[in-house]
């Protein structure tokens, strides 16, 4: 089938999560306790992925300005912009499309062959909404919150490897990073976690739903919610740049 | 009551539901048999909305289910109560936590007053002291049995049974047919059970249906089975070697 198919069987899929939900208190505490397994159960991936990420970052950096008339500070600026304009939203973001969107497909794709999606519907819940509303939203509240986790603890890893391989100084990279930082920077950065947090999120549920078959389609309904959020990332990832990047 | 009219569904070329029309009774156990793949689980699902019917009417007490109207579907749903083949519990969530789920979702009860009702309900299906079991931490016939309370925590009116004696051993599915049976009764619901089991049909069955090839091709009673000359009906009765 076509991809205007898929298209619009996703946003039918969206459309149909927009109304009045069944009883709001539970719709709460459901998207807290999404919020407690996307944000903190992400925690600890993001933490290694950004301390790494941020130290790799300033060593390969400074390896390549080998010429002493560039300042060292200058090490600081890149990885400090490279790191709050791409690296922290999107190298994150890809990775919890593979963690937390494959968990979403994978539970709501069970759930689906398991019939329990029709009992909810049977019970006259609206299973698309009782499922998938909590789950969007907490990915659009904690992602970005991930990614500021992501940006901050880059800086940390550039700063620890700039100071461990004796390529820079704590104080030099903290004053290169200081020096061209602009807050539409960040803004745009949040802007980017807004928006992949809503693609991994919403994709991965429409995957998990519309599974059918049993277990081994469960397995590719994961698969495909992993694939089709990163492509979607990097997709919206440059149509983002060119619409709000200046160039 | 609930009435069909004329319901056929197809899928691409084949027809699966051939223009069945019948009426279910209130406080009567009415029974859907024929083999697999004549259409029985279709008109299950399509009865209780999960499937867009091409044509003709279900009502529900001359409420017409209709799928363009959502939240009417919605009104319906609420009376009914479903036991699944599998019995699609939430896996995640505990026995008290499944059977509560419907009174959390529809009812202004405090916590207490669900946690009565949980109990009244498990009490029902002879089921105590397993609040706090997984669905993966109880056999299979607490599991239907499970299933059976959370279809009645609401006051529902009519009960769909899929299969209910699927995977259980003979005893077992006595006992999920004598609940059955119980819960018709002391309620006075409607209910509709698709079964391949003889047994329920002579134990429980007050209004027998025979699908065949996606048509209703035989309708009565229990003792009107053995008596038929429908001769497709009398092959699937010997084959359940049932004397």
């Amino acid at each position: 089938m076509s991809i205007f198919f898929y298209f619009g069987r996703y946003l039918l899929f969206l459309r149909s999560m927009f109304t009045q939900p069944e009883k709001l208190s539970v719709y709460v505490e459901r998207l807290f306790a999404e919020m407690v397994a996307i944000g903190i159960g992400s925690l600890p991936i993001v933490i290694l992925i950004s301390i790494f990420q941020g130290a790799v970052t300033t060593v390969q950096t400074a390896y390549q300005l080998v010429t002493p008339m560039i300042p060292k500070t200058t090490i600081g600026i890149i990885v400090s912009d490279s790191t709050i304009l791409e690296l922290a939203p999107t190298i994150t973001s890809l990775v919890l499309a593979g963690k937390v969107g494959s968990h979403i497909a994978s539970e709501i794709g069970t759930m689906r062959i398991n019939e329990e999606i029709d009992a909810l519907e049977v019970m006259g819940i609206n299973s698309a909404a009782f499922l998938g509303l909590p789950k969007i939203l907490a990915g659009i509240v904690m992602i970005p919150i991930l990614v500021i986790i992501s940006i901050f603890l880059s800086e940390l890893g550039g700063i620890l490897a700039g100071h461990l391989s004796g390529v820079l100084t704590a104080d030099q990279y903290i004053q290169g990073a200081r020096s061209s930082f602009q807050l539409f920077n960040l803004q745009f950065s949040l802007i980017k976690a807004f928006t992949f947090g809503f693609i991994i999120t919403s994709v991965s549920c429409f995957h998990g739903y519309f599974t059918q078959g049993g277990a081994l389609e469960v397995g590719e309904s994961s698969t495909k919610a992993v694939v089709y959020s990163s492509i979607m990332i990097l997709v919206s990832d440059y149509l983002l740049a060119q619409l709000f990047l200046k160039v | 009551m609930i009435e069909l009219i004329d319901v056929r569904k197809s899928y691409q070329e084949k027809e699966v539901l051939k223009g069945i029309s019948t009426v279910f009774e209130t406080g009567k156990i009415n029974l859907v048999i024929g083999a697999s793949g004549h259409g029985k689980s279709v008109l299950m699902r399509s009865m209780v909305g999960l499937i867009d019917i091409d044509q003709g009417s279900i009502s529900y007490d001359k409420r017409v289910l209709d799928y363009e109207n959502y939240d009417q579907t919605r009104e319906i749903r609420r009376d009914i109560g479903m036991l699944f083949q599998g019995s699609a519990l939430f896996n995640s969530a505990s026995v008290q936590d499944n059977v509560e789920f419907p009174l959390k979702m529809f009812t202004t009860m405090t916590k207490e007053e669900r946690l009565d009702r949980v109990n009244f309900c498990l009490k029902h299906v002879n089921l105590e002291n397993v609040n706090s079991k997984f669905p993966s931490e109880i056999s299979g016939g607490m599991k239907k049995r499970v299933g059976i309370a959370r279809a009645i925590a609401l006051d529902i009116k009519y009960l769909f049974c899929d299969e209910p004696n699927s995977g259980l051993d003979p005893i077992t599915s006595r006992v999920i047919d004598n609940l059955i049976k119980d819960i018709t009764e002391e309620f006075n619901i409607t209910t509709i059970i698709n079964t391949h089991d003889m047994k329920t049909v002579f134990d429980i069955g007050d209004n027998i249906i025979f699908i065949y090839n996606g048509d209703k091709w035989w309708e009565g009673t229990k003792s009107g089975v053995k008596n038929s000359n429908n001769k497709e009906l009398q092959a699937f009765l010997n084959a359940s070697y049932i004397e």
